[in-house]
C-alpha cells in the first residue's frame, strides 16, 4: 500500500493535514498553552475573589510596615519596631549563616568518613559504613527533633549550667562563650596576618618558578603554615595580646555578656552537618573509586611517592567526579535548613513563611518571595556548576 | 633520523650497576589462601630480554608486578640491580625510579596532556627543571614517532598511540630495566605492530626487558630466553630456538600446540 | 668479566621435573592472625585507628545496650513506672510508654471500632508491594494494575467510608500516625511515577512549548525546599480554587508531596531514558510504531527496568520527606510521637528519647529494607547484563 502512497504527489493538500506531524505538533502545543493559561486565569480570578472576601490586602506594600515581633537571633540590627522587610533580611542572613557553617563542617566530616569507608582498616571501614547507613536512613526532621528535644533541651537548667573549659557555659538555653573584644594594637595583628597571606602566595609563585627553572622543590606547605600562624603570633606577642575576652557572667536567672549561641541553632547545625556528611561521604567514596587503580599504579611505577600520587594524579581526577554531586549536596543542605521551622530557629522560612505570613495573611506574596530566594540560590549554583563542568570535561576523541 | 642523532647521544640509557639486573630467589606469594607464585627462581642478566608466556591466571603479571613492588611477595628474595626489595620505603623508591613499566591498559593520566604525562615524573621525582624535562619528553616522543601529539590529551589518541606514549613516559625516567605487562593485549590488531616495532627498537638499544606477551613472533625476534609459566610456577625456561622447536615439558608442548597452529 | 652466559649458568635453561604443589600461606598471612594483621594492625597508623575505634565502641556500645534493653521498662501504666526511684536508680528506655500508645501511633484518632479498616488497608497494600517487588512473581503486569489502580480505589472507600456498604465516614482529620505516613508516602509513590514519566518525556520532547513547560516545572520544584511547596499547597491552594471546592488539609498536603515527588521522579526517569541507545528508538520507528507505541512497548520498559534502583532510592527520600507534613499540621507518625511525648501522663525524663528511638527504628526498618531491595535489583540487573 505504500506504493500507492508514494505515487501521489507529495504536496497533496486537504485531508492529510491532520496527519502532518508538524501541524499536529502545533495543535498539541497550542492546546497545552491554552490549558496552562486557563489554569492560571482561573487561579488568579479565584484568588482575587477570595482575597477580596477575606479583606486581605495584596501587593508588596507590607514590606515597609512595622513587623512588631521579636527575633531571637539577628546579625543585623533588629527590634520589634523594624519592618517586615528588615525581618526578611534577618531571616535570610540566619539561613545563610547556618548553611555556610553547615557546608564547611559537613564537608570536613563527609570527606573524613568517605575516606574512612575506603580504609584498609576493617574496623574503621565498618564503623564508617554503619554511620552512613544509619544516618541516611533516618529522616532529617527526626534527627533535628532528637538533637533539640532529647539532647539540648535536657541539658541542665540555667543555675546548674555546665562550666566549659575557657570560661563558657552550656545549659538548656544555649551555649554561652567568651566574646573577644579587640583593643588597640589588634590592627598590627591583622596586618601581620595579611602580610603572611600575601607572602605565602608570593612564595607559592616563587616556588613554582624555581621548580620550573631549576627543578628544586620547596616546602611550600610548611612555609605557608609557619607564616600564617607564626607572624600573627609574633605580632600578638609584640603588642602584648591586645584582645580581651568578655566572659559570660552567670546570674540567678540569666547569663549576661559574652556570645550566645541558641540551642535551636546548635541543633539545626548538628542535624544538618551529621545528615549531610553521610551523603557527602558516599559522594567522596564514589569519586575516589571512580579513579581506576591503574592510575595510582602507573604513578608508583614512575617512582612517585604516595603523597604526590594522591595530589597530582588521584585527587584531580576524583574531584571531577566529586564536585557536581557535592554541589547538589550543598544545595540540599541549604534547602534542608528550612526545617529550622520545626524547632523554632529563626531562619527565612520560620520568620517569613511562618510569622510574617500569619500576621499579614498575604500567602501568595510571602510564599513567592520565599521560594524566589531558594530558586535564585539553586539556579545560580547550577549555572556555576555548568561552567565548571565545561571547563574540566575530559577531552575525548 | 640523522637530525636526531646528536640529540640521541645525550640520552643514553642508564647503565645497571650490577651484572644481575633482576634476581628472584625462591619467591612465593599468596592471595588469601591461593598460592599464586610458587618457588619462583629467575635470574635476569644485564641487557637480557626475557619473554614470559603462559595461560591466563598463571601468575605472569603478578611476577613482574612484584619486581617493582606493585605486589608484595611473602617469601623469598627479590633483588633488583643489587637492591633487595623489603618493606623499606627508600629501597622501593630506588627500585621504582630505575624500573619502567608499561601496562596492558596504558594507564595514561587522562587529565594531563601527553607532554605533561611525560614530564610529570622527571619533574617531581628526578627534580628536573621543566625545560629539561620537556626536552627529554620531546626526544622520546620523536623516538616513538608521535612528536606532533604532545599537546593533545590521551583520550584523543588511538590505542596504539596511547601505548607508545606510555612507553615514552617510562623511558623519560631513563630506566635501567623495562617491564611490559601484556602491552599489546588491549590493542586492535592493526595497532599491535606499531607498538611491537617500538619495543624491538628498544631491545636493539640494549635495554634490559621483561615482557609478558602472547606475541610469539616478537618472542622469536628479540628474546634471549623465554619463560613459560603455569599455575604459579615456572615450568620451562629456554632460548627461543629450542623452546619453540623442542619443548621439553608436556605442559609447554600443549600450550604451544594451542597457540601456534 | 662476567657476562650473561656465566652469571645465569645453571638457570639459563630449566625444565620443571616435578610440580610444586600449593602450600598453605605462612601463618602471619592467613587465618585469624593473618586477617587481624592485614585488616587491623598493618601499620602504626592502623594500630592507632583500631585502638581509637575500639575505644569509641566501648564508650558508646554498652551504655546504649544498657539504656535500650537492660535498664528499660517494659511494662507500666504511667510515668510513675518510668521514673527513677531509690530502689531503682537507673532507668532506661520507657518502652511501656510506646506499648501503651501503640494504637495512637498506628491509627491516630481513627475511631477504635473502625480500626479494622486500616488493618485491611495495610494488608491489601502489603500484598501489592509483595507482588510487584518480587521480581519472579507470576503476572506482575496484573500486580501493577492491582497496586496502581485497584488498591487506591478500594482503599479510598475503605478508609474514607461508604455508608451504603455500612462503612461510616471517617474524616481525614481523625486519621493519624503510621496510617497517615503510609498514605502520604504511598500516594507520592503512586502519583509520582506516571507523572514523572510524562514530565521526563515532555522534557525530551521536540515540541518547544511542551519542553519548556516540563523544564520550568521540574527545575522550579527541585529548586525550592519541600517545606515551601507544602506551604504553597496548604496556604496558597485554597486561594486558587472557589471557596466551596477547598480541598481538606490532608489532600492539600498530598498534592504538595505528589508535585514534589513527580519532579524528582522525572529526573530519575530522564536519566534512564538517556541510557537507552538511539538505535532502540530508530528500530521502533523503523518497524512502523507510532511515538506512543514506541515509548510504551520499546523504550519505557527498558528505561524503567534499569531505573528501578534509582526509583527505589527516590522512594526512600520520599518516605523520609513525609515527616515534613507534620509542619503544616498533619498528624503523621512523627507528629503522634511528638504529641505523645508531651503527654503529662507519661512525662518522664526518658520518654522523649524512647519515643524518638521507636520512630528511628520504624523509619530505619522501612528505608533500610528499600535500600537493600534497590541494591538487590541493581545486582540482578548487572548479572542479567553479563548473560
Amino acid at each position: 500500500m505504500s506504493v500507492t502512497d508514494t505515487a501521489k504527489p507529495k504536496t497533496a493538500p486537504g485531508p492529510a493535514l491532520i496527519y502532518n506531524p508538524r501541524v499536529r505538533g502545533f495543535v498539541y502545543q497550542a492546546l497545552l498553552l491554552a490549558a496552562i493559561a486557563f489554569l492560571f486565569w482561573e487561579a488568579a480570578s479565584n484568588a482575587f475573589e477570595n482575597l477580596a472576601r477575606a479583606k486581605i490586602a495584596s501587593g508588596f506594600g507590607f514590606w515597609h510596615n512595622t513587623a512588631g515581633f521579636d527575633i531571637s537571633q539577628h546579625l543585623i540590627d533588629y527590634s520589634t519596631t523594624s519592618t517586615y522587610g528588615r525581618a526578611f533580611w534577618v531571616g535570610l542572613l540566619n539561613t545563610l549563616v547556618v548553611a555556610v557553617l553547615g557546608i564547611v563542617f559537613a564537608t570536613v566530616l563527609g570527606f573524613i568518613i568517605g575516606i574512612a569507608r575506603l580504609s584498609t582498616n576493617w574496623l574503621v571501614a565498618r564503623l564508617a559504613a554503619v554511620y552512613v547507613e544509619v544516618i541516611r536512613n533516618l529522616p532529617l526532621l527526626l534527627q533535628l527533633l532528637f538533637w533539640y528535644n532529647a539532647v539540648l533541651k535536657v541539658l541542665p537548667e540555667m543555675r546548674d549550667s555546665l562550666l566549659l573549659p575557657g570560661g563558657g557555659f552550656l545549659n538548656n538555653r544555649g551555649l554561652f562563650l567568651p566574646q573577644p573584644v579587640f583593643k588597640e594594637g589588634v590592627g598590627l595583628v591583622l596586618a601581620a596576618l595579611a602580610v603572611a597571606v600575601v607572602v605565602s602566595v608570593a612564595y607559592h609563585f616563587f616556588a613554582k618558578r624555581r621548580q620550573v627553572q631549576t627543578g628544586q622543590q620547596s616546602p611550600v606547605l610548611r612555609v605557608t603554615l609557619a607564616l600564617v600562624f607564626g607572624l600573627p603570633l609574633l605580632a600578638l606577642l609584640l603588642t602584648g595580646f591586645p584582645v580581651d575576652f568578655l566572659y559570660p557572667e552567670k546570674g540567678r536567672f540569666n547569663i549576661r555578656g559574652g556570645m550566645e549561641v541558641l540551642p535551636e541553632f546548635m541543633a539545626l547545625l548538628f542535624g544538618l552537618v551529621i545528615y549531610t556528611a553521610a551523603f557527602i561521604a558516599e559522594v567522596v567514596r564514589a569519586g575516589i573509586m571512580a579513579v581506576p587503580k591503574g592510575q595510582a599504579e602507573a604513578a608508583y611505577s614512575l617512582g612517585l611517592r604516595p603523597g604526590p600520587t594522591l595530589r597530582l594524579v588521584v585527587i584531580p581526577q576524583a574531584m571531577r567526579v566529586i564536585v557536581p554531586p557535592l554541589t547538589s549536596q550543598y544545595l540540599n543542605l541549604t534547602k534542608n535548613s528550612s526545617l529550622a521551622v520545626a524547632i523554632g530557629y529563626p531562619d527565612l522560612v520560620q520568620i517569613f513563611a511562618g510569622t510574617v505570613l500569619n500576621q499579614t495573611g498575604q500567602a501568595v506574596e510571602v510564599v513567592v518571595i520565599t521560594m524566589g530566594v531558594y530558586l535564585t540560590i539553586s539556579l545560580v549554583t547550577s549555572m556555576l556548576m555548568n561552567l565548571y563542568n565545561r571547563r574540566v570535561a575530559l577531552t575525548e576523541r | 633520523m640523522d637530525a636526531t642523532a646528536p640529540v640521541r647521544s645525550r640520552f643514553k640509557p642508564a647503565q645497571l650497576n650490577s651484572a644481575v639486573a633482576v634476581d628472584l630467589v625462591g619467591v612465593h606469594k599468596w592471595y588469601g589462601d591461593f598460592h599464586v607464585l610458587r618457588d619462583i627462581e629467575l635470574r635476569v642478566g644485564k641487557g637480557e630480554r626475557i619473554v614470559i608466556c603462559g595461560p591466563s591466571g598463571s601468575g605472569k603479571s603478578t611476577m613482574i608486578r612484584c619486581i617493582n613492588r606493585l605486589e608484595e611477595h611473602q617469601r623469598g628474595r627479590i633483588v633488583v640491580d643489587g637492591v633487595e626489595l623489603t618493606n623499606d620505603v627508600k629501597k622501593i623508591d630506588e627500585v621504582r625510579r630505575d624500573v619502567g613499566m608499561v601496562f596492558q591498559h596504558f594507564n595514561l593520566f587522562p587529565h594531563l596532556t601527553v607532554l605533561e604525562n611525560l614530564t610529570l615524573a622527571p619533574i617531581w621525582v628526578r627534580k628536573m627543571p621543566k625545560a629539561d624535562a620537556e626536552e627529554i619528553a620531546t626526544h622520546y616522543l620523536r623516538r616513538v614517532k608521535i612528536p606532533e601529539q604532545a599537546a593533545k590529551y590521551p583520550g584523543q589518541l588511538s590505542g596504539g598511540q596511547q601505548q607508545r606514549v606510555a612507553i615514552a613516559r617510562a623511558l623519560c625516567m631513563s630506566p635501567k630495566i623495562m617491564l611490559f605487562d601484556e602491552p599489546t593485549s588491549a590493542l586492535d590488531p592493526e595497532m599491535v605492530k606499531e607498538v611491537l616495532d617500538t619495543m624491538v627498537e628498544l631491545a636493539q638499544d640494549g635495554m634490559t626487558m621483561l615482557v609478558v606477551t602472547h606475541e610469539m613472533g616478537f618472542a622469536r625476534q628479540v628474546a634471549n630466553r623465554i619463560v613459560f609459566m603455569d599455575e604459579g610456577q615456572i615450568v620451562e625456561v629456554n632460548a627461543p630456538e629450542p623452546f619453540f622447536n623442542n619443548p621439553q615439558h608436556e605442559r609447554t608442548k600443549l600450550f604451544l600446540s594451542q597457540i601456534l597452529h | 668479566m662476567s657476562d650473561i652466559a656465566t652469571i645465569t649458568d645453571t638457570r639459563l635453561a630449566f625444565v620443571r621435573t616435578k610440580p610444586f604443589d600449593p602450600l598453605p600461606p605462612p601463618i602471619v598471612n592467613s587465618g585469624a592472625i593473618g586477617w587481624l594483621r592485614q585488616n587491623l594492625f598493618s601499620s602504626a597508623l592502623n594500630i592507632l585507628l583500631t585502638a581509637f575505634c575500639v575505644l569509641m565502641i566501648a564508650w558508646l556500645g554498652p551504655p546504649l545496650v544498657k539504656f535500650l534493653i537492660i535498664d528499660a521498662v517494659w511494662d507500666g501504666a504511667s510515668r510513675a513506672d518510668c521514673i527513677a526511684t531509690p530502689q531503682r536508680p537507673e532507668v532506661g528506655a520507657c518502652w511501656a510508654f510506646v506499648i501503651e500508645r501503640l494504637g495512637f501511633f498506628t491509627y491516630g484518632f481513627y475511631p477504635a471500632d473502625q480500626r479494622w479498616r486500616v488493618d485491611v488497608f495495610f494488608v491489601l497494600l502489603a500484598f501489592g508491594i509483595g507482588w510487584i517487588t518480587w521480581l519472579d512473581a507470576p503476572r506482575r503486569d496484573l500486580g501493577m494494575i492491582y497496586f496502581f489502580i485497584v488498591v487506591p480505589l478500594l482503599s479510598f472507600f475503605l478508609l474514607v467510608g461508604l455508608p451504603v456498604l455500612g462503612l461510616p465516614y471517617v474524616s481525614t482529620a481523625q486519621w493519624g500516625g503510621i496510617l497517615v505516613t503510609i498514605v502520604v508516602a504511598w500516594v507520592g509513590i503512586v502519583v509520582s511515577l506516571p507523572f514523572g514519566v510524562l514530565l521526563a518525556l515532555g522534557r525530551r520532547s521536540r515540541m518547544p512549548v511542551v519542553r519548556m513547560a516540563s523544564v520550568i516545572f521540574i527545575e522550579f520544584v527541585r529548586g525550592v525546599p519541600l517545606i515551601t511547596v507544602l506551604f504553597m499547597a496548604s496556604v496558597m491552594l485554597p486561594l486558587f480554587v472557589p471557596e466551596h471546592l477547598t480541598p481538606d488539609k490532608l489532600l492539600r498536603a498530598l498534592i504538595g508531596v505528589a508535585l514534589f515527588a513527580s519532579a524528582y521522579m522525572a529526573e530519575v526517569v530522564r536519566a534512564g531514558l538517556q541510557a537507552i541507545p538511539k538505535g532502540q528508538y530508530e528500530a521502533a520507528m523503523a518497524v512502523g510504531l507510532s511515538y506512543w507505541q514506541a515509548m510504551r512497548l520499546i523504550v519505557l520498559p527498558q528505561a524503567l527496568k534499569i531505573t528501578i534502583p534509582n526509583i527505589v532510592n527516590t522512594y526512600i527520600g520520599l518516605f523520609k520527606d513525609t515527616t515534613l507534613v507534620f509542619i503544616v499540621g498533619i498528624f503523621d507518625f512523627l507528629k503522634t510521637i511528638e504529641a505523645a511525648r508531651g503527654d503529662v501522663n507519661w512525662a518522664a525524663p526518658t520518654t522523649s528519647i524512647t519515643g524518638y528511638a521507636f520512630a528511628a527504628m520504624f523509619y530505619f526498618v522501612f528505608c533500610y529494607a528499600m535500600s537493600r531491595y534497590a541494591r538487590y535489583v541493581e545486582h540482578r540487573l548487572r548479572a542479567g547484563d553479563r548473560r
